[in-house]
């Protein structure tokens, strides 16, 4: 291990690589030994507690062994419309381990995990990392035998690892061909500072779901007094019912890589990363391929397209936590920390990576920047609305006939998506995903814009048979668990919420409950450090205010039920005094008599 | 002409640089926080130093003062959620005051007391974590820590060590020391260490010194919090 471990860390002893370190220590022996932190505390000279704090932190490490099969399946809502409940059950059985273990033998471990962006083709798993779709019986019958026979991931089947992109309806973007480097040659034609005009113009606005106009960031960031600049393309893509950026990556990531040397160029950087989830795995060799031959073409790399303009990409890898998406809490993973939102001001753009100025864009905005460096900015200004200029890209998923990846000028309205993606007698849509708001049938009409339903791209349809609070329930489980624990409401205020929901979805709630949940929901919301928190309570306020009896029917008549069974605490002493009577019960039982 | 900010509307002078805590502090008004210590870099997550500055919501210790700010401390909003936050620092750990040696002189108490907080509102959580008595004269009851980290601030700023790092995620959240062993028998640090004294809570104690000062002689026996973090913390300032 010594041995491996030196040579993963080779002579780069920077801290800042610790995750992808760890990366590799995790995939070769399943977990982080004891004896791989104290050499990597002197191998980069950092505390172990630092290492401690971080291999604690991100869900794909651990500090005790998991299988030499790392399984793990997808546990977003549209997994569970799958029937995931049913195929775990099976995959216990078949595999002989239960969820959240490790076999006697060693051999597999088997837990759940967030959303891996898969939803379009669910129900959806990783293993050792790399994704697993369409899981069904036979599928997992296959994975059960080569696990048992301990063969190694290349001799698996492809067809399990098979990704599709499943572009139902492409639009300004998707149907973009730019030929290689064009939006770079477009920089050095019109030249920089017109360029930005030209991003400016474009009225493009950040596509990760803050809609921060984004030729404001990227000049903020330019006009600092700074050396050393950083542009940073977050592929992070946690939020649940979320894959474009999935698709983008695998479809066109030359034109996201191309944007984001357009904006390297803009703000003056010299190095740039692309922070990629954990769960893309199987898009990292691809990726680094087309980065070379870029490298190869003159198109990054050192004096790119001779024009003595110096810009370079890094691939970084997640780890498992949906909160490396919010940007400063990324900036940190990829400065090799657990990724805990930083205080603001400064904002990135003034104190980013390494505190140098930093650029975070989603990758849908890179690639409209690329695509307006090449077609000006009225190409993109024509369409959309007033506020929300040229189109949004959806990842559609839940209950319809085709999901998938959608295009559509903003100002589309909800209805016209259904329409397109087939769905059938719609319950409602949760948009945005559950950071976002559920939108109940009467509100088909509303538009997608920033000025109306803004989004980042989760859209999950849920026809008539589901039920809402199940949904509700797997999201605020999700908040809790993705929660980074920095700051009181949100680490306290996410579990509390989960206690309360699953108090009043197993039938234990009361009348006064309905009332607590709002007002510790408003707690989370106002007083969170970050977006993760202020939107954790908003999968039950938006059905709460469009659903007030789904809730209540779910209540007790009383107006308060205990933590725990008081009627029942008497059943012995009902039994030694040999009585059953009224009298020997609790009045919240007579309550519900009267029912 | 000197910069200023309103705190519920009394006019407040602030030097560039000053968070709004900071110049607060120094005019003598009490804004409530229990993570935050002028002598370490603000760390804004107890979120108890909350005001509303031009109608948002900011942590006082680490939001900058900016000229003709306007902001809002003792509204009954603010107050109100602020004891909901401290009712959550109680129900996440297991604070049994009457039973606790630093009962009189932790600030967690003396918070609660100064905003009212008479019940738990939330349900207890009663998670199970252990006691570190490992160490000769320096002893952690993992079951009172609210996760300031002042201990960490305060062995790496001012002590030039790292004994201590908050880890995990999430509700799993908790204090490590810095020793293979896990145990803080085998960490560097010293009784007299300023990490040693800094923990707001119980969480961390000084072996052995136990009820010297007598319940009832204890610093918030007789004054209150805010009336103490004035006197103590605004001295303290620019040392
Ligand atoms: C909890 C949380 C998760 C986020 N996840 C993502 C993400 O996966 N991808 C993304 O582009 N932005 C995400 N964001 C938004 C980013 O913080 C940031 O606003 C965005 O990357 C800026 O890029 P844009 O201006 O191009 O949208 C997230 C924000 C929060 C609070
Ligand atoms: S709101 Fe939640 S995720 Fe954000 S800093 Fe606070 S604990 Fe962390
Ligand atoms: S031990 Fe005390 S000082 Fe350290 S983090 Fe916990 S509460 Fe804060
Ligand atoms: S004192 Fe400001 S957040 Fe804790």
């Amino acid at each position: 291990m010594k041995q491996f471990i030196q040579g993963i860390v080779g002579n780069n002893h920077q801290a800042t690589h610790l995750l992808q370190i760890l990366r590799q220590i995790q995939s070769r022996y399943h977990y982080i030994p004891e004896a791989a932190i104290e050499q990597l505390s002197g191998l980069l000279n950092i505390p172990r507690t630092q290492i401690i704090g971080v291999v604690e932190f991100y869900s794909f490490f651990h500090l005790t062994p998991r299988g030499q099969y790392e399984l793990l399946i997808s546990d977003s809502i549209t997994d569970h419309m799958l029937g995931k409940k049913n195929l775990l059950d099976y995959l216990e059985n078949k595999l002989g381990v239960a969820v959240g273990e490790v076999r006697a033998d060693g051999v597999v471990s088997l837990d759940n995990t967030s959303c891996t962006g898969m939803c379009d083709q669910g129900p959806a798993g990783l293993v050792n990392g790399y994704a697993l779709t369409r899981l069904d019986r036979s599928g997992i019958d296959k994975i059960a035998a080569l696990i048992n026979q301990q063969k190694p991931l290349s001799e698996w089947p492809s067809e399990l690892f098979q990704v599709d992109d499943n572009i139902y309806k492409p639009g300004l973007l998707l149907n973009q061909q730019l030929e290689q480097g064009a939006a770079l040659r477009a920089v050095l034609q019109r030249g920089i500072k017109e360029t930005l005009t030209e991003i400016d113009k474009s009225g493009l606005r950040g596509r990760g779901g803050a809609g921060f106009k984004t030729a404001i960031k990227w000049q903020f960031c330019s006009e600092e007094q700074q050396a050393e600049r950083y542009a940073v393309c977050n592929a992070d893509e946690g939020e649940p019912g979320t894959f474009k950026d999935r698709v983008l990556l695998n479809a066109l990531a030359d034109q996201v890589f191309e944007g984001m040397t357009v904006c390297a160029a803009i703000i003056g950087a010299k190095q740039g990363f692309l922070y990629l989830r954990g769960e893309y795995l199987h898009l990292y060799d691809k990726l680094q391929n087309i980065l070379d031959r870029r490298r190869r073409n003159g198109l990054l790399g050192s004096n790119i397209l001779d024009a003595g303009w110096d810009f370079d990409i890094e691939i970084c890898l997640g780890a498992g936590a949906y909160i490396c998406g919010e940007e400063s809490a990324l900036i940190e993973s990829l400065e090799g920390k657990a990724g805990i939102p930083r205080n603001r001001p400064p904002y990135p753009v003034t104190q980013g990576y390494l505190g140098k100025p930093t650029v975070v864009n989603n990758v849908e905005t890179f690639l409209a920047a690329a695509g307006i460096a090449v077609n000006g900015g009225d190409w993109f200004a024509g369409i959309g609305t007033e506020k929300s200029k040229g189109t949004k890209i959806l990842s559609i998923s839940g209950d319809c006939a085709r999901p998938g990846i959608y295009e559509y000028p903003f100002g589309v309205t909800i209805q016209t998506i259904l329409h397109d993606c087939g769905a059938d007698d719609v319950l409602g849509v949760q948009v945005g995903g559950p950071s976002g708001s559920f939108i109940s049938d009467q509100e088909f009409e509303r538009k997608l814009a920033f000025e109306d339903l803004a989004t980042g791209g989760s859209f999950i349809i849920f026809n008539t048979s589901r039920n809402i609070l199940d949904m509700v329930h797997n999201f605020t489980d999700f908040f809790a668990h993705e929660s980074c624990g920095f700051c009181t409401p949100c680490r306290v205020g996410t579990s509390l919420l989960k206690k309360q929901m699953d108090k009043i979805v197993e039938g234990h709630g009361s009348a006064g409950d309905v009332v607590a949940l709002e007002e510790l929901c408003q707690l989370v919301k106002n007083y969170s450090h970050c977006g993760l928190g202020q939107t954790a309570a908003n999968p039950i306020l938006t059905t709460l205010e469009r659903y007030p009896d789904l809730y209540q029917s779910r209540l007790k008549e009383i107006s308060y039920e205990p933590g725990f069974d008081l009627d029942g605490a008497l059943e012995t002493a009902r039994r030694m005094a040999n009585r059953d009577d009224a009298g020997a019960h609790l009045a919240q039982i007579e309550a519900n008599e009267h029912e | 002409m000197s910069k200023t900010i309103t705190i519920d509307g009394k006019t407040i002078p602030f030097e560039e640089g000053q968070t709004i805590m900071d110049a607060a502090m120094a005019a003598g008004v009490y804004i409530p926080h229990l993570c935050h210590q002028p002598e370490f870099t603000p760390h804004g997550s107890c979120k108890l130093c909350t005001v509303k500055v031009n109608g948002r919501n900011c942590s006082a210790c680490t939001y900058p003062a900016m000229d003709g700010q306007d902001v809002l401390n003792e509204t009954k909003e603010l107050v109100d959620d602020r004891k909901k936050i401290t009712q959550m620092l109680f129900v996440e750990g297991n604070h049994f005051c009457p039973s606790c040696e630093k009962t009189g002189n932790c600030q967690l108490q003396a918070v609660a007391y100064h905003l009212n907080m008479l019940d738990n509102h939330f349900p207890l959580f009663y998670p199970d974590r252990e006691v570190d008595a490992s160490h000769a004269e320096v002893m952690i009851d993992h079951n009172r820590c609210i996760f300031c980290a002042l201990c960490v601030r305060a062995s790496q700023q001012t002590d030039g060590k790292d004994v201590f790092t908050l880890s995990g995620r999430g509700i799993h959240k908790h204090l490590v020391v810095n020793a293979q062993s896990g145990l803080l028998k085998d960490t560097d640090i010293d009784a007299t260490d300023r990490a040693a004294h800094i923990c707001p809570t119980g969480a961390i104690l000084i072996k052995r010194t136990g009820y010297q000062v007598p319940i009832g002689e204890r610093i918030y026996d007789h004054k209150q919090i805010d009336q103490v973090a004035l006197e103590t913390e605004h001295l303290k300032h620019g040392e």
